[in-house]
């Protein structure tokens, strides 16, 4: 029988997110397709098990920064569909009131520091954000997701070191989805693991399978101990896979279909979890179809709520550039 | 009033800040028991330990996002760049995240950093180390450029700077450390966006920035003995720029020149120009507006070469007499 992890302290509700995400990633998909909504977007279908294995064990004090492919980790940490589907649609209830957009959305009430464009750009965020945590004394750890292409970034090997040394609560985690943009790792890194970059840091490091949620949970436990205990950060490897392509304008000339199917076939997250859900007698077919069944009514109701929603008032184009 | 340097009043107002408030601590380079590259931090590891004068690795790119989120979070740290030239490895955090974070967030979130940071010409540390690019600053929305030119502006431009809740990027001069004056020793505030005349005149004003406000005072003080009469304007923060003081003083002389360090092109003295000559004291001119600034070079080693790099007395005076002909 498939082992779950004893961190997921709730495995129906962390089901209901896993599935929450892929369904307002493919409303999103197709919002876009219907010209909706404009500029690009960057989907994280087939990656739900690193952002909900993550944020599920993280307390609401805990913190997350997020990256361009972010929607996921959002959701996760409690960000609402509804005001992030408006910020998509550039509405004034959006998290962002619009300025913000896919890239940007933030919700820092819920301990979540942001997304973040710059590929890396939040790692030395992040190390700051639990400077704050040691030096106030407060407790919370700080996770911050990037992906593989990050790990090229010298912003990545700076900030390792930078926690390192200062000891601080920070939680690396890289969503290694085998492509940074076009880019593969394997033409790109040249070594076989990326969490052997924590040996230079002197940090614990560990590759995982990012689409298993209990192997997710379990070494995010472990880092999340390790971090309040004083002991500092460590970087995780979760080796994923976006179904999708970078962005929308991807064709996806760089990666074969064979590839694609077998993660999508036999590497499914969600799939995967209700397979061990099942198997351990936790979940029914009933309650699976109730779960889609509220997923679907609470996509229904962000994007009416987001289509309901107001433009931004022309004036607001000059506000918040300052405090 | 007793007199102290521009360092001391540098290192006054950052200790003085600590001291009242326990968010704010420095980070940088060789800023513990080493003093900072310049020494403007001697003795303050000393006395608030390492947690609160945080001596960092050599890594401009993480320490400049590192003072980012722990500000986003609550604290209000100073970043000191050793060098202004390095400014370029902590762009990516300046200008992308420090800048940008409220507006992407819709007006959610403080960013209060100061990032104090030496820049100019003069001490012969070449092309590397010498540069005034101050105005690459001034053009990114969401940040705050002050420059001061003294140490009572340092002080209180200082203090205003760390209690500001936006990013400010505070322009030091290597060869303005040194400089004394009388500064009061108990704490004060410049308000930022607020320019001072520092010698009225009738003649001709200069606008001038940084070491250049000393420089163009010396110039005015000879010129003075010529019979010229010189009011020199120093703009203090060139983000809020303060227009009315400049518009007002070229108003009433009718000539401007623009005195700054950084190479003429595309440098801040052009954006001075054009909020003259975009505003209704165009109509008041009776010369063209001129600027002065630095050669279109990267500074030089040799010291006279580097001496000619950038404007100096001699120079400013020429150009003003060209001006009142």
């Amino acid at each position: 029988m498939a082992r779950l992890s004893k961190a997921i302290k709730d495995p129906k509700k962390t089901l209901y997110q896993m599935i929450l995400i892929r369904s307002f990633e493919e409303k999103v998909e197709q919002l876009f397709q219907q010209g909706k909504i404009h500029g690009t977007m960057h989907l994280c279908i087939g990656q739900e098990a690193t952002a909900v294995g993550v944020c599920s064990l993280l307390d609401n004090q805990d913190k997350i920064i997020s990256t361009h492919r972010g929607h996921g980790h959002c959701i996760a940490k409690g960000t609402k569909v509804d005001r992030m589907m408006a910020e998509l649609l550039g509405k004034e209830t959006g998290y962002c009131k619009g300025k913000g957009g896919s890239m940007h959305i933030a919700d820092l009430d819920k301990g979540n520091l942001g997304a973040n464009g710059i590929v890396a750009g939040g790692l030395p965020i992040a190390v700051g954000a639990a400077l704050t945590s040691h030096m106030k004394n407060l407790g919370y750890v700080v996770c911050c997701f990037f992906g593989d292409g990050a790990t090229n970034e010298g912003a990545f090997h700076e900030a390792l070191n930078l926690a390192s040394i200062w000891n601080l609560p920070v939680i690396f985690f890289c969503e290694n989805n085998k492509y940074a943009m076009s880019g593969s790792t394997d033409d790109m890194i040249n070594i076989q693991k990326i969490a052997d970059r924590s040996k230079s840091y002197g940090i614990p490091g560990i590759t995982i399978d990012g689409n298993n949620i209990n192997e997710v949970a379990d070494a995010i436990d472990t880092a999340i101990k390790h971090a309040k205990n004083n002991k500092g950060p460590t970087l995780i490897e979760a080796e994923t896979y976006r179904w999708r392509g970078h962005s929308r304008s991807d064709a996806r000339k760089y990666r074969d279909r064979e590839e694609e199917k077998e993660w999508r076939d036999n590497r499914d997250p969600i799939a995967l979890f209700i397979e061990q859900l099942k198997e351990n007698n936790i979940l029914t077919d009933g309650e699976l179809e109730d779960i889609k069944k509220r997923v679907i009514e609470e996509i229904e109701e962000a994007v009416k709520f987001a289509e309901d929603s107001v433009e931004p008032s022309i004036n607001s184009l000059k506000e918040d550039i300052y405090a | 009033m007793r007199e102290i340097t521009y360092l001391e009043a540098v290192k006054e107002a950052m200790i003085q800040e600590m001291k009242e408030n326990d968010d704010v601590f420095i980070m940088g380079e060789d800023i513990g028991i080493y003093g900072g590259a310049f020494g403007v931090t001697n003795g303050m590891f000393e006395e608030f330990g390492p947690e609160r004068v945080r001596n960092t690795p050599i890594s401009e790119s993480a320490i400049s996002g590192c003072v980012i989120g722990a500000a986003v979070t609550g604290m209000r740290p100073i970043l000191e760049l050793q060098f202004s030239d390095f400014i370029t490895i902590a762009t990516d955090n300046i200008a992308n995240q420090a800048a940008k974070l409220r507006y992407m967030f819709g007006g959610k979130g403080k960013v209060p950093i100061v990032v104090r940071t030496p820049g100019g010409s003069g001490a012969g540390f070449a092309a590397q180390h010498s540069q005034s690019l101050e105005a690459w600053m001034t053009h990114i929305p969401g940040l705050k450029v002050v420059q001061p030119s003294s140490p009572y502006d340092a002080k209180g431009l200082l203090k205003a700077a760390i209690d500001e809740d936006n990013p400010v990027m505070f322009y030091e001069h290597k060869l303005l450390y040194g400089t004394r004056e009388g500064v009061p020793e108990e704490s004060y505030t410049i308000p930022l966006g607020k320019a001072e005349t520092k010698k009225e005149g009738k003649d001709l004003t200069i606008v001038a920035t940084g070491i250049m406000v000393q420089r163009s005072l010396k110039a005015a003080e000879l010129l003075s003995k010529e019979g010229v009469n010189i009011e020199v304007v120093d703009p203090r923060t060139l983000v809020p720029l303060d227009k009315d003081t400049i518009l007002h003083s070229v108003k009433k002389t009718g000539r401007v020149l623009i005195v700054y360090e950084a190479v003429k092109r595309s440098g801040y003295g052009a954006e001075i120009a054009s909020v003259i000559a975009e505003s209704d004291v165009f109509d008041y001119l009776d010369a063209p507006i001129m600027r002065l600034g630095g050669e279109e070079v990267p500074i030089p080693y040799n010291p006279e070469l580097e001496r000619k790099a950038v404007p100096q007395v001699d120079t400013i005076m020429d150009a003003v007499k060209e001006m009142m002909i």
